[in-house]
């Protein structure tokens, strides 16, 4: 039988990336349609018609939303290279982690990088104050990740996992937002597992060839929120 | 399981994601021991369990923490296999389960707590939201139960049944006090008639609070997040 695999996503999106990155690593074939967010497709409206969201996966015809629930269902219908471990209490790790990374992490992320940006002239000590609230708020969650990943290889163990996927915004987006903002906050001296990590990651044949090129991204973010402390 | 398994819950008894986890538990008949935490003094067990969110409900499972109410439910249906099963093996059917359960956990309790917890001008921009909510949900409920909401059974109850009933189940007591309608027959019918069924299940309908009990609860939690908001 035939199968048809589309991936509705858009470029610099670390979601649809992680989508991508899963097929990849399993090898199968897909046709990406690139969304313009701000002229979202008849298509992605009909297929996502809750959320509007990339990315979508459509699997013969039928459509799968949020990156994470998406990753779990390529895991169980191509069962080749597992991205989750069987013991269900290890599955329940991952799902857990990878969670926290969406929920906590990115916006905390972004709070650090742009959110003392905004605001007048006056007001810079009291951003001051909630910018380094911020980096310390970050530095906090990193250094759960950072002793989750313990002498691993990956969060997956020897080879790339769900974990590591979701991790892509830690890996590589993450870089490109300290870059684009000027503000540092995955230091080698406080979390040389994952740097070391997220080296590993972007070298993996199936991440590699999924990321945005680091270039654009970083122009793009700056673009789009502002230098932040870069140009000081 | 072979051996013999410790198993606690620690939850508070106005959480819908503790209640979601107790009725599992029951559903599939595990020996479960709980302990009622007070969430202005959280127990240190409880911190050192769940550091991260110091959060119920925390399952723990010979010694082993475990917490997220659905990704509590997907290992104790992983885990303990006999009984009824919550998550159904096809794939496709799994995924669009686990993206329903996470909208009414998210989308429509959060909106719903917006509501409980304010008042007037800014009551009314929450409710508006979670009406928009629970009209996403009712469409959905067409794709469920095309045939219109058939008889439920505590032996064929599924995971969304259990993440509905749980979420909305305080729902007659919270309008009476507000004095607002929350479930609608008329806005959403078949989401009235689904959680009504819902609602007379032995199980479900045993483990509901008293009204009192549900109404204090509420007056508390406006109190704090009035008194908080108003500068």
């Amino acid at each position: 039988m035939a199968e048809e695999v589309l991936v509705f996503g858009a470029w610099g999106s670390p979601f649809s990336r992680r989508v991508e990155m899963a097929l990849k690593l399993k090898g199968i074939e897909y046709k990406y349609i690139e969304e313009d967010l701000t002229n979202k497709s008849p298509s992605l409206l009909k297929y996502n018609p809750v959320h509007k969201k990339i990315p979508v996966l459509v699997h013969n015809g039928k459509p799968v939303a949020e990156s994470l629930v998406i990753l779990e269902y390529i895991d169980e219908t191509w069962k080749d290279h597992p991205i989750l471990p069987k013991d269900p209490y290890e599955r329940a790790n991952a799902r857990f982690w990878a969670k926290f990374i969406d929920e906590k992490c990115l916006s905390a992320i972004f709070k650090a990088c742009w959110g003392a940006c905004w605001g007048e002239e006056k007001e810079h000590e009291k951003a001051e104050i909630e910018h380094e609230k911020a980096v310390k708020e970050v530095s906090e969650l990193l250094q759960f990740l950072e002793n989750e990943l313990k002498e691993k290889r990956y969060f997956g163990g020897e080879t790339v996992g769900l974990l590591d996927i979701a991790a892509n915004t830690i890996g590589y987006w993450l870089g490109v937002f300290e870059e684009a903002s000027g503000v540092e906050l995955l230091t080698r001296e406080k979390f040389s597992k994952l740097c070391n990590w997220a080296n590993e990651f972007v070298c993996v044949t199936a991440i590699k060839e999924n990321l945005p090129p680091r270039d654009k991204l970083i122009a793009y973010f700056r673009n789009r929120f502002g230098a932040g402390n870069a140009s000081k | 399981m072979a051996e013999e398994t410790k198993v606690r819950l620690h939850g508070m008894w106005a959480s819908p994601f503790v209640r979601l986890v107790k009725l599992t538990l029951e559903i599939k008949d595990i020996q479960s021991e709980y302990v009622e935490e007070d969430l202005e003094n959280r127990s240190l067990v409880l911190l050192n369990y769940n550091p991260i969110h110091k959060k119920v409900p925390v399952l723990v499972v010979n010694g082993k923490p475990l917490v997220e109410s659905l990704i509590i439910l997907e290992y104790i249906d992983e885990t303990w296999r006999n009984g009824p099963r919550f998550l159904p093996e096809d794939p496709y059917k799994k995924a669009q389960l686990r993206f329903w359960c996470s909208f009414v956990h998210k989308q429509v309790f959060e909106t719903m707590m917006s509501v409980l917890t304010s008042d007037g001008e800014e009551q009314e921009k929450a409710a508006k939201e979670f009406f928009e909510r629970l009209s996403t949900l009712e469409e959905e409920i067409k794709n469920i139960f095309p045939e219109g909401i058939q008889v439920i059974d505590q032996k064929n109850v599924g995971l969304l049944d259990l993440v509905v009933v749980t979420t909305l189940s305080h729902y007659k007591a919270q309008e009476e006090y507000l004095g607002l309608k929350l479930i609608d027959p008329e806005m959403t019918p078949l989401l009235f008639s689904w959680l009504t069924a819902l609602l007379e299940l032995p199980l479900v309908k045993e483990a509901l609070p008293h009204h009192e009990k549900v109404v204090g609860f509420l007056k508390y939690l406006r109190q704090e997040t009035l008194k908080s908001t108003s500068a």
